[in-house]
């Protein structure tokens, strides 16, 4: 899977961050993060956590 | 064997909920019905987006029309539910079909409560549907005052719309201050000033007596006896669950549909969302709940264990967050704080209305509020979900 973020549209409520920490993070300039484009199968259930509770659906899945 | 899965409510909770059960694997029957003739959209840009005219309605919408298909869903929208029978597993809608479950979720909600003892009338307006935003906006654009009766986030939300759109606007709240309750005195009068910095006449401590105008709302009259001419009122005093369908039939009906912590309200009957009060395992009370994430985050969980079974399920444990965007201020609150408990600015000031805040309760720390400051959330989401220590909490800010 390949995580792809719609960064014109993240509101930085970071709830991603929380769900997928692996994954998302919040950098000292305030701006959010992608660390791992490519996560293994293995997060598939945080990553989904994370599109899921995205209050602006910044965050999609490509297979 | 699960063949057939039911999902009452297509808002939000409903439609994660759908998702989720496939998700997870289930390529049965799944039902999901709704009351709107909408398909699934989003609420908190209704008050934002669409009101300042920033959005078309469409823009709301979750998925578009083909967005569906993976789902396979058996979509019944714009039908009411009208009773469920629990033993033969059976819901009944206002069409006269039936829908018969092996599991069943209800995420039915809540509607708009509106002033006691006053009728209907032209531009007398509530907001809660992608409907309501449609009406109110197109009324908007012939009106140059506005009076929003209460003072919640719905109300400070269209407050903050219609001030956007260059409207005089009034807001009417029955207690001294807004959101006394969710976040006690020294924020309130923050979010006060804000609103009368930007040109709004908040009057809190008045109630509204009556609506002037005949066949169409031309203001209102107060308790105090004074009166409040406008072109447009809005209420937003709150929500009432959506559970009437549900008397008779076996499940607690509490303000709401009353669940265990494992989401369920009755062996194979899940609730999550605005209507649902499941026990929460983060601070050991069942209250409902009308925020965002918490109607996907129940409706998560629903799903999953609507799938797991009795054996497998999981409690409920969760952090409560909600959000406000106001002006150019985002307000961000997570835990769960009451009035009284101690509140510690720490970093930011009330000055400059961006600022992260603290709330004690004994040696516990209970809340976060963060204005304008979302990175401390982050941080402070982590230190609530593990039930930190109020000492732990405050040298964690002299740390960073």
């Amino acid at each position: 899977m390949k995580v792809v973020v719609d960064f014109s549209i993240c509101d930085l409520h970071g709830l991603c961050v929380e769900a997928a920490p692996e994954v998302f993070e919040i950098g000292d300039d305030g701006a959010l993060r992608v660390l791992n484009e490519t996560p293994e199968q293995g997060l598939r259930a945080k990553v989904d956590k994370a599109v899921r509770e995205c209050p602006t659906g910044a965050i999609s899945i490509e297979e | 064997m699960l063949r057939r899965i039911t999902i009452v409510g297509a808002s939000l909770a409903g439609l994660r909920a759908a998702e989720t059960l496939r998700d997870r694997g289930f390529d049965g029957e799944l039902t999901l019905v709704g009351d709107e003739p909408h398909r699934p959209y989003d609420r908190p840009p209704l008050s934002k987006q669409v009101l300042q005219g920033t959005w078309e309605p469409e823009q709301t919408f979750f998925r578009k029309k083909d967005g569906y298909a993976a789902l396979a869903l058996d979509m019944r929208l714009g039908v009411r539910a009208r009773s469920v029978d629990l033993r033969a597993k059976r819901v009944a809608l206002a069409d006269g079909t039936l829908a018969d479950y092996d599991r069943l979720i209800i995420a039915t909600g809540a509607r708009v409560r509106t002033l006691p003892g006053i009728r209907p009338r032209a531009g007398l307006l509530v907001l809660r549907s992608l409907d309501d935003a449609i009406a109110l906006g197109r009324e908007l654009m012939h009106a140059t005052r506005v009076a929003i009766v209460g003072a919640g986030f719905i109300g400070l939300e269209v407050a903050a719309s219609c001030r956007a759109r260059g409207l005089d606007v009034t807001v009417i709240e029955a207690l001294p201050v807004p959101l006394f309750h969710i976040l006690g005195p020294t924020l309130c009068d923050m979010i006060a000033a804000m609103h009368r910095d930007h040109g709004v006449d908040l009057r809190t401590g008045v109630t509204v007596t009556d609506v002037i105008g005949e066949s169409r709302a031309a203001g209102l009259v107060l308790s105090d006896g004074s009166r409040v001419e406008a072109d447009v009122v809005v209420v937003g005093i709150g929500v009432t669950p959506n559970t009437e369908w549900l008397e008779g039939s076996g499940l607690t009906l509490d303000n709401g549909i009353v669940c265990d912590g494992y989401g369920e309200a009755a062996p194979h009957v899940y609730a999550a969302g605005d209507v649902a009060r499941v026990a929460n395992r983060w601070h050991g009370d069942s209250p409902r709940i009308e925020h965002w994430t918490n109607a996907v985050e129940q409706a998560v969980h629903a799903a999953e264990n609507a799938l797991a079974g009795p054996e497998a399920s999981t409690s409920f444990s969760s952090v409560p967050y909600f959000w406000s965007d106001q002006y150019d201020r985002k307000i961000q609150f997570i835990g769960r704080a009451r009035p009284h408990d101690e509140v510690v600015i720490v970093d930011g000031s009330l000055d400059d209305r961006r600022l992260t805040a603290l709330f004690r309760r004994g040696d516990r720390v209970v809340a976060c509020l963060a204005v304008n400051q979302p990175r401390a959330l982050i941080k402070y989401r982590k230190l609530l979900a593990s039930g930190a220590a109020w000492e732990a909490a405050i040298s964690g800010t002299a740390v960073s």
